[in-house]
């Protein structure tokens, strides 16, 4: 099948390889965005990842702070768009806005 | 989230039930939901496919709907098969192909699909279509699309179609009404199938097709 990857699946399949993994997951989206509410994005403790929840522009940030929610396991909801500071140093060009829920899979 | 809580979707993936995981924002807090175990916000989520935040008792939480991938069951390993079945993949359908004349339905013409060489009626009954289901025949050989109709009209399949001119399209209908079925009923079927943008092609056919059931499944009411 040429389906989407089951990024649960890979989420788990790392984990029980020995890596720590982290789940993103768009929640909320507002304005032009071009992954819906449940795209995910996988992310290791190196900073490695599958998925996507953005077109590029806000995975490298969600990658940062997927690191430490490996570290202290506390969820953390990410707002990324044009009101928020985040914006102009991550960058949404299309003007949109989205919410990004970020949870260590354990 | 929990890797237990993975495996627990992952079964349910496998047994094609549809679920929904529950995340409560603030704490992170989860719970895996079926149709039967939601309640009426959630079982709507589920049943229109849409993840998205919902409030559940006050608390804010995000809804990640799982439902089984969508089906394509073709009766006829034909050509215009061979271009809808890596279309249809593309545009994230699983692809069953119900041919029970062995020369047509072989793994090298149809690469990565699953195959049945069972009779259309007996294939159809071991799969169960279901809301997420469309069934479509192309062999034009009533003797093969008729039984395959015949239990596709009494599925809930979301979409059924039958390739045939608008008079060999009559006289379908006509054996569906003597064989019981009420014209309501017959209505259901998009025939001839597909949308009518002038497709020569069995490629262009096969587009024709895959847009009329895209239609019938993203837009509401369903357009014939």
């Amino acid at each position: 099948m040429m389906q989407e990857e089951d990024l649960l699946q890979v989420a788990a399949d790392w984990k029980r390889a020995g890596r720590e993994v982290a789940l993103a997951t768009v929640t909320a989206t507002w304005g032009s965005s071009p992954r819906q509410p449940g795209s995910q994005l996988v992310v290791d403790q190196e900073g490695r990842m599958l998925g996507s929840i953005s077109g590029g522009c806000v995975e490298g940030a969600v990658v940062r702070e997927a690191i430490e929610v490996m570290a202290d396991g506390k969820p953390r909801l990410l707002d990324f768009g044009v009101t928020n500071e985040q914006a102009w140093e991550v960058g949404l060009a299309c003007g949109g806005k989205l919410q990004i829920f970020v949870e260590r899979v354990e | 989230m929990k890797l237990s809580l993975i495996d627990q979707l992952a079964d349910l993936a496998a047994a094609r039930q549809p679920a929904a995981l529950v995340t409560h924002l603030a704490t992170g807090a989860q719970t895996i939901f079926t149709p039967e175990t939601a309640d009426d916000a959630v079982a709507a989520a589920i049943a229109d496919d849409r993840s998205g935040e919902l409030e559940i008792d006050g608390r804010r939480c995000f809804v990640l709907v799982r439902n089984p991938p969508a089906r394509i069951i073709v009766v006829g390993a034909v050509h215009i098969t061979q271009a809808l079945a890596p279309m249809a993949q593309l545009a994230g359908y699983e692809v069953i192909i119900v041919d029970p004349r062995g020369a047509f339905a072989t793994a090298e013409r149809f690469p990565g699909v699953t195959l049945s060489q069972d009779w259309p009626d007996e294939a159809l009954e071991k799969l169960k279509p279901d809301t997420r289901s469309a069934v479509i025949t192309l062999t034009h050989d009533p003797k093969l699309d008729d039984p395959a109709l015949t239990v596709a009209l009494r599925s809930q399949a979301f979409y059924i179609g039958a390739l045939g001119s608008k008079k060999t399209h009559a006289s379908r209908v006509e054996r569906l009404r003597a064989a019981g079925f009420a014209d309501a009923e017959i209505a259901r079927i998009h025939g001839p199938a597909g949308l009518d943008i002038g497709a020569k092609s069995p490629a262009e056919i096969a587009l024709s097709v895959l847009a009329q059931l895209t239609a019938a499944r993203r837009q509401k009411p369903t357009s014939r």
